[in-house]
């Protein structure tokens, strides 16, 4: 470091040179380093790894109904499993997809015809659309209907009327038998 | 500040209506600052700098952290086992309070060294002290947070200082525990002041800051800054000089934090907090302890005044005389430089803070209590009698005409440093020094060393041990099936270990419990249901739970190394010990109700290892390293790619710094 000072000393602009160099370099080493350790602090506020470990639950189906629907909790959502009946699936195959807001074929969203498995949060704000109790008003197409912003989905849970932009969606789920299916 | 003008035209409009260019410009780049500054200046600027460490590292785990005596403990161990980087956050925190305090201790003494609160600084000083006041409030409310032992029991000892005074001392602690005892309420407001307090600090900092803009900085002369020529703009030349400092500074702090983070805690706050058993040794965090000391040293009654309230007192006088200090030395001179007399007093009354400290970290007996009690009486006589009489007998040097001299060597700043640590060590060796010298294995462990890590192999055959022989008994409660990956284990076969026990999960659907195999996802199953089942089990003692094991004890890895070796079948001659116990070497007070388990081939290495005794030990002990500090590997590999990037940073700031005081020098 003492021979640094003295090579600095012949004129100077060739001083200037050297300390412009050593402060965009020390800058841009200084930015690197304050942007890295910012990572942590903003990972911390992704889910933990217990809260990973969670991410799947083992539904039995073998209670339900032909026509009746089930909630049940995945990831702290409500997840709408709906036994369906042959006229509801037959709606839900009419329909001409090229028409839709968000097309989408009805043998696309469900593995077996007769189970409907959806996410049940409204794609427009969040709210738990109402359809799963019989006594539940459904909306104009027979599937759901949010009474937040009055958004109507179909007997496949598509978007047919109101201001939500997609789908209610179909989570990642396989049928372990036949009469449990795992989501998540 | 009316010169402020920019060529930015937005720049002009937002300053004509809200002044924040121009005083910035005004104090933080034109701010004249004397040109001798030598690096005891830096700690101001490294103590704000650790407050704004201290708050964003305390945001982020305030996201995570339940303020609840029955989730406190266990919320704490998931923001270090499953909080993604809550590992670094907390061990930033925790040694940051520490570091904290050096770096203000520091600042304080070089206040003290050149006279830095005389006139016209009083009211600076005053602040100052205001902010180290809310300091203590602070470390010590987050000390209660992690509701371990010391927790709990350092909440216990300073809220019953309050008891000491007479008529509405109990009220006082009653008000502050909103009950009968440390208990939830006192933790949720704990949790709440904290949170607020270094708020309040930063406040205090600008107000502290203000002044100081006000009357400028002293200097190590100790003279007024008479004209420009003595002073140099704060921006560059502090700027990069302050830089620099916290470049070295991150690479002391985050050599803790990375390779000790546990060297400044107690080992005892491992250990939930327990309302029932309080531990045989308890210290305050090491900030406090020269205060402690102070304390304890109060021990004989007088009319109207008992010892509990003598020590109290003394306490609170012992931090609040600092407020007259301007008044009580005499001495119309200010730096130590010029003052032959002071400058010895000086580093007497600073060797004599040092040995309070120690005598606060050891159990009040013997020697040091009559210690204790002597530099007590030369604190308050330093105070009190040596520094108004030093003002009239000292005859200081002729002091300088004006700031020239050259600046101070950055030397002394080691020097002080290893004095500081020295005493610092010395209460970390006070805690540890007690029992028998443990055993140490002929092979050290493999996560020893600055890039040790655990070793795969080890750890399988110690989850093996603990598998089929410790955990008939002990629990493990907060590592979790799924974390057995980290050693080795596949996804099916942690599939397969969980299912070997059940849970009990539910309600049902019809409102019922039921019991269903483990998954990955639950954490260890206990043997016993609850801890009163442990106890019956076990003849009335609890096994205690293993997580934390290792760290839960001093020198916790050659601790637990040593006990399982350290039985004999019959205690030697002349030692008792009570039906149903066994003679070990190294448990406190030898009579341990765990039976000796560990011996030569008591499970089978699926490996072929030899299972040795001595073998199953050191392999069970790593494993418990790992279940203690699952981050260790982690913690150390990102270490030294911050050491780097620290050193090359450091390196470069020093060579600018050196660029741009190559004129001033």
């Amino acid at each position: 470091m003492a021979d640094q000072a003295h090579n600095a000393q012949p004129s100077s602009v060739d001083g200037q040179t050297r300390r412009d160099f050593l402060l965009y370099a020390t800058s841009a080493v200084g930015a690197v380093g304050t942007g890295l350790a910012l990572w942590p602090f903003v990972h911390s506020m992704n889910p933990a790894a217990d809260t990973l470990a969670l991410s799947t639950t083992d539904v039995d189906i073998s209670t339900i109904q032909p026509g009746q629907s089930v909630t049940i909790v995945w990831r702290g959502k409500p997840v709408f499993v709906r036994r369906r009946l042959p006229e509801e699936i037959a709606d839900a195959g009419k329909v001409n997809i090229a028409e839709l807001r968000d097309p989408q074929a009805d043998a696309d969203r469900a593995k077996k015809a007769e189970w409907l498995i959806l996410i049940g949060v409204c794609t427009h704000l969040g709210c738990v659309p109402l359809g799963q109790k019989p006594a539940d008003p459904r909306g104009e197409f027979g599937g759901w209907f949010c009474p937040c912003h009055g958004s109507h989905y179909d007997t496949s849970g598509r978007i047919r009327k109101g201001p939500a932009p997609a789908n209610l969606p179909v989570p990642p789920y396989q049928f372990t038998s036949d009469t449990t299916v795992r989501i998540g | 500040m009316s010169d402020f003008k920019s060529n930015n035209k937005v720049v002009n409009w937002i300053d004509s209506r809200l002044p924040i260019f121009s005083m910035m410009q005004h104090s933080a780049i034109d701010y004249p600052t004397p040109r001798n500054l030598n690096y005891w200046w830096n700690f101001g600027s490294l103590a704000a700098v650790m407050l704004i460490i201290m708050i964003l590292t305390g945001l982020f785990l305030a996201m995570n952290y339940s303020s609840h005596t029955s989730l406190a403990f266990d919320s704490v161990e998931r923001i270090m086992r499953d909080v993604n980087y809550g590992w670094l956050l907390r061990y930033l925190h925790a040694n940051g309070a520490s570091m904290f305090f050096i770096l203000v201790y520091i600042h304080i003494f070089r206040g003290l060294y050149y006279g830095s609160y005389k006139a016209p600084r009083e009211i600076l000083w005053f602040v100052g002290i205001a902010i180290y006041l809310a300091m203590m409030a602070t470390g010590f409310l987050g000390y209660v947070l992690p509701w371990g032992q010391m927790s709990f029991w350092g909440a216990t000892v300073i809220t019953n200082l309050f008891s000491a005074f007479p008529l509405v001392g109990e009220h006082i602690v009653t008000l502050l525990w909103g009950g009968f005892s440390v208990d939830n309420p006192t933790l949720n407001r704990f949790f709440a002041l904290h949170f607020l307090l270094p708020f309040v600090i930063l406040g205090l900092v600008v107000v502290h800051v203000w002044a100081l803009h006000t009357v400028k900085s002293n200097n190590p002369l100790g003279i007024d800054m008479k004209g420009p020529q003595d002073s140099i703009p704060f921006h560059p030349y502090y700027t990069i000089k302050d830089l620099f400092g916290i470049g070295l500074f991150l690479m002391f702090y985050l050599g803790f934090v990375f390779w000790a983070p546990n060297f400044f805690g107690e080992p005892d706050n491992y250990i939930p907090a327990n309302p029932m058993v309080t531990p045989p040794h308890i210290v305050p965090e090491w900030y406090y302890l020269p205060f402690y000391a102070i304390l304890r040293s109060f021990t004989f009654d007088l009319p109207f005044l008992p010892a509990k309230l003598q020590g109290v007192l003394a306490m609170f006088s012992a931090i609040l005389i600092l407020f007259a200090l301007p008044w009580l030395d005499t001495s119309k001179v200010r730096s130590a430089k010029f003052r032959p007399l002071y400058r010895q007093f000086f580093w007497l009354f600073f060797v004599n803070a040092m040995v309070l400290g120690y005598v606060g970290g050891m159990p009040a007996e013997g020697i040091l209590v009559r210690l204790g009690q002597f530099c007590t009486a030369y604190y308050f006589a330093h105070f009190l009698v040596i520094l108004p009489l030093l003002g009239k007998i000292e005859k200081p040097k002729a002091l300088p005409a004006s700031i020239s001299s050259p600046v101070v060597k950055a030397a002394a700043l080691g020097v002080m440093i290893l004095v500081g640590l020295a005493g610092f060590s010395g209460q970390a060796l006070a805690s540890g020094g007690q029992g028998p010298e443990l055993k140490k294995p002929a092979q050290p462990f493999s996560w020893e060393g600055v890039f040790g890590k655990h070793d795969k192999a080890t750890l399988k055959r110690g989850y093996q041990v603990f598998h089929d022989v410790c955990s008939a008994c002990h629990s493990m409660k907060l590592v979790a099936y799924r974390n057995l990956a980290d050693i080795g284990f596949t996804a099916d076969e942690i599939k397969a270990l969980a299912a070997e026990k059940e849970v009990t999960d539910g309600p049902n659907d019809e409102g019922a419990m039921f019991q269903r195999p483990a998954r990955a996802s639950d954490k260890f199953v206990p043997p016993f249901p609850n801890d009163k089942a442990a106890q019956a089990a076990n003849g009335g003692a609890l096994p205690p739970d293993l997580s934390l094991m290792n760290k839960a004890r001093v020198k916790g890895p050659y601790y637990v190394y040593s006990l399982m070796l350290g039985y004999e079948d019959a205690p030697p001659a002349g030692v008792t010990i009570p039906e149903g116990k066994m003679f070990n070497h190294y448990f406190p007070g030898n009579a341990i109700s765990m039976p000796m388990v560990v011996s030569d081939d008591i499970v089978t290495y699926a490996d072929g290892t030899k299972a040795t005794k001595e073998q199953i030990a050191y392999d069970v002990v790593t494993f418990l390293n790992w279940a203690a500090e699952p981050e260790l590997d982690a913690r150390k590999s990102m270490g030294a790619k911050v050491m780097v990037f620290l050193a090359l940073i450091t390196a470069m700031l020093y060579a600018l710094k050196r660029q741009i005081w190559k004129d001033v020098h």
